[in-house]
């Protein structure tokens, strides 16, 4: 089996050549018959990706301790799930996923293009192609995950405990559908570069693409650091660190191009911006994957450092970065502008949103790569952190996310921005308040932080304003208004959605930035401790043994307002005996949106635990605002003008039902 | 507007903004960035009480102390010379004598570290890069306790 996987994965490479190169020249002669060579080759070729990565997940799963990989990353004490998961959460089998969700969407190109120009989906395949026969190269060359073992150890070296939870099962696929998924609007780009047009059809197919890997990079990113919150056990959402960022730029561009990408469709402008912006999303996407598999960095995402792997993956960066800005250096000038707009209109908050997203990126990108760069040119080494992400990305956000709610409300081509304020003054009354509300009677809050409650305030509400708006509420009878409000198309339900989403996360993180509270002591058996209201009582240490661990478990008694226990959190050192490793499992209980966070220190000599409580108001919103979003792209996505082929074949289905009776 | 003028205005819009956000970048650079240090480093290199660092090394043998409550005192070491660091709060789950470290905070007036906040490395392969490379560049790298 391991062998078939190895030799499909072998013949997926020569089978990327192919596709790179008979659909490019077919395009090039126009001949449609070496152009039709893509679709197929493009579907076999994720056929045997995709039996190459069941081949390494089958290994994972019966513990073959004869491949190098699986001997590695693996035990055969570890649950199952843990085993299947562990394919991916190692450096090898995650180059694997890579590509495998690389073909799945090339793959998705060639089943679905049917209604694409013959060249343009020619030249798109040929480009997805390229990129897939690079990482093949690469998988092959330096990260060959079928290598085998002779002779064969008894014994497994045991998956590292930190990626042992359920996390590793979503972030990382969620991640690279999200990363992978804007190679397709780049391949559109190239395409489009080399065929030195634009068409309808281009918009057209682009803007689902980004919509469906923004949607799944947004999940990715939570959900990491949803992961990172719950398993590292120093209770932070977000580090700055570098590998964080290397995902979080490519979102940041994405989220831009998700916006320019709306203004090609509509109004067939800032075609060149937009095209440049897909090639620079993916480019980040590489960027990301070279940051964090190259080993430059060290984080618990480096999982080995192999300089060769380093060099190989920069070759690819700098060939596919390069080579695609060039083209486009080249053929930029022959595609044809757009429609004019004057600066006040829904174009123009389109442009302005643009400018802050990409300049918020830029200044991600240099505290990135600063210290690198530092690090190659001298001998100091440097850290940037959080301080100046604060100092720099902060600045950037808060005025974007002032005007957020305008844009919506403005009309196409020339808005009217008095008439948009007057709109939201119910949205701007209430955040007013509510900044007022949280000054005066909160305690402790400080002028930040309640100026940062009215903006989420702000956000929620001129969100739910832009839907009550287009419902015409106030205007018409209440039965006309939910008439009105299920047939506004569904992709107004997406942008209010995803603008509540970003409404909720900033609420959540400034709840828990600037109403958290936190205490450090030592606690004996029976001792008591309050925290922002809660009452804790801590009952004690308990020792357990799980399949390839053993625990402390010290468990807590949360006391409700009688004195009797109302609920029970318990918090854990974990000790993995393969690796000599211990991990915290924090205790975590939600009280509405807020959690109570307990993480377990080291036991001192006189039966003293060390334990360190956090109070987290609203946290749960920073998370529940990213499934928000990815509620609304999927909103979008399920809008009638988006479904690709929805003018010719399914015009009069569409017609027939009423977009209140569709799914 | 004329197209030539409307593109004009988004390039000095674009312009405006980079120019401002470069602003920010190199003062927060300037500001925000901390240096990392070796012990041995800091004999030379003039650190003043207050300025953020970030010092690295080996956790001395026989130097971890617990203070009151979450207080713990020990000593980094890169075996010529030594600093004491004092954290308040719960230690890394890879935390141990001899193993690499790297702290993060300042120097109090008393010549004593504070830290605010300490990394052990992820897992038993390696150390952290910085603490790594500041051992081999001093000469007292052994490769076996890489493996």
């Amino acid at each position: 089996m391991v062998e078939t996987g190895h030799f499909a994965l072998v013949l997926a490479f020569a089978l990327s050549l192919v596709q790179t190169f008979v659909p490019l020249f077919g395009a090039r002669l126009n001949n449609q018959r070496l152009m039709a060579v893509g679709g197929p080759v493009a579907v076999t070729g994720f056929a045997l990706t995709a039996l190459s990565f069941a081949a390494l997940a089958s290994a994972y799963a019966s513990s073959d301790f004869s491949v190098a990989s699986v001997w590695e990353n693996s035990h055969s004490l570890q649950p199952l799930i843990y085993k299947i998961t562990g394919t991916w959460g190692n450096h090898e089998g995650s180059m694997l996923l890579w590509v495998l969700i690389l073909t799945f969407f090339g793959a998705l190109v060639a089943a679905f293009g049917s209604n694409l120009p013959a060249t343009l989906r020619a030249n798109v395949l040929a480009v997805q192609g390229a990129i897939g026969a690079a990482f093949f190269l690469f998988i092959l060359a330096t990260s060959n995950p079928f290598i085998r073992l002779n002779p064969a150890p008894i014994e497994g070296r045991d998956l590292n405990p930190i990626l042992q939870d359920l996390g590793l099962a979503i972030h990382p696929p969620f991640l690279y559908l999200g990363y992978v998924g804007f190679s397709i609007c780049f391949s559109f780009s190239v395409a489009a570069l080399i065929e030195g047009r634009i068409d309808a059809s281009w918009a057209r197919w682009v803007r689902p693409w980004t919509l469906v890997a923004w949607m799944f990079l947004t999940g990715g990113i939570a959900m990491g650091s949803y992961w990172a919150y719950y398993e590292l056990g120093w209770g932070g959402f977000w580090f700055w660190d570098p590998v964080e960022n290397a995902s979080f730029m490519p979102w940041l561009a994405g989220t831009a191009l998700l916006h320019s990408a709306i203004v090609m469709e509509k109004r067939s402008a800032l075609k060149i911006w937009t095209l440049l912006l897909a090639i620079l999303t993916f480019s980040l996407s590489l960027l990301g994957t070279f940051l964090v598999r190259s080993g430059v960095l060290t984080s618990v995402h480096a999982f080995a450092t192999d300089p060769t792997r380093g060099v190989f993956i920069l070759c690819i960066l700098t060939l596919f970065i390069g080579g695609s800005l060039a083209l486009f250096a080249l053929r930029a000038s022959r595609l044809t502008a757009g429609g004019l707009f004057h600066p006040i209109s829904r174009e123009g908050a389109l442009v302005l949103n643009n400018l802050f997203l990409t300049t918020a990126t830029a200044t991600v990108l240099v505290g990135t790569l600063y210290p690198l760069a530092v690090e190659a040119f001298s001998a100091d080494k440097i850290s940037v952190g959080a301080p100046f992400f604060n100092l720099t990305f902060g600045p950037l956000m808060v005025p974007l996310l002032l005007v957020v709610p305008f844009g919506p409300l403005l009309a196409w081509k020339r808005g009217d921005v008095f008439a948009v304020a007057q709109r939201l003054m119910v949205a701007f009354a209430a955040a007013l308040l509510a900044t007022l509300v949280t000054a005066l009677f909160i305690d402790g809050a400080s002028v930040f932080a309640a100026l940062g409650v009215g903006l989420a305030v702000w956000l929620i509400l001129g969100a739910l304003t832009d839907l009550a708006v287009k419902s015409g509420v106030g205007n018409v009878a209440a039965r006309i208004m939910v008439k009105r409000l299920l047939g506004l198309p569904r992709s107004v339900f997406g942008t209010a959605f995803a603008h509540l989403g970003l409404g909720l996360t900033t609420l959540g993180i400034v709840g828990t930035l600037c109403f958290g509270t936190e205490k450090i002591l030592s606690m004996h058996a029976g001792e008591t401790v309050e925290l922002s209201g809660h009452t804790l009582r801590f009952v004690g240490l308990y020792p357990a043994q799980g399949p390839n661990y053993a625990e402390d478990r010290g468990r807590f008694e949360l006391i409700g307002v009688s004195g009797s226990p109302v609920g029970e959190i318990s918090s854990a050192k974990r000790f993995y005996p393969v690796r000599q490793m211990t991990t915290t499992e924090s205790g975590i209980r939600t009280i509405g949106f807020s959690q109570l966070y307990i993480s377990l220190g080291d036991e001192g000599k006189d039966g003293s635990v060390v334990v360190r409580l956090w109070w987290k108001p609203l946290v749960t919103l920073i998370w529940g605002g990213g499934l928000m979003m990815m509620a609304g792209a999927a909103m979008s996505l399920m809008d009638r003008r988006l479904r690709v082929g929805a003018p010719s074949r399914r015009r009069k289905q569409a017609s027939a039902v009423t977009s209140a009776g569709l799914p | 507007m004329t197209r030539k003028q409307k593109r004009l205005s988004v390039i000095a819009g674009g312009l405006a903004f980079l120019g401002a956000a470069t602003g920010l970048t190199f003062y927060a650079l300037g500001q925000k960035a901390s240096y990392f240090y070796m012990p041995v480093d800091l004999t030379t290199a003039s650190v003043m009480p207050g300025q953020r660092i970030r010092l690295g090394g080996l956790v001395e043998k026989g130097t971890i102390q617990r203070g009151q409550g979450a207080m713990v005192g020990f000593s980094v070491t890169d075996t010529h010379k030594s600093v004491k660091v004092t954290y308040t709060g719960i230690l890394p789950d890879l935390f141990r004598e001899e193993q690499g470290v790297i702290t993060e905070g300042t120097f109090g007036p008393d010549g004593v570290f504070v830290a605010d906040s300490v990394l052990a490395k992820h897992d038993e392969r390696y150390m952290p890069k910085e603490v790594a490379d500041g051992l081999k560049a001093k000469g007292v790298w052994q490769e076996s306790k890489s493996e």
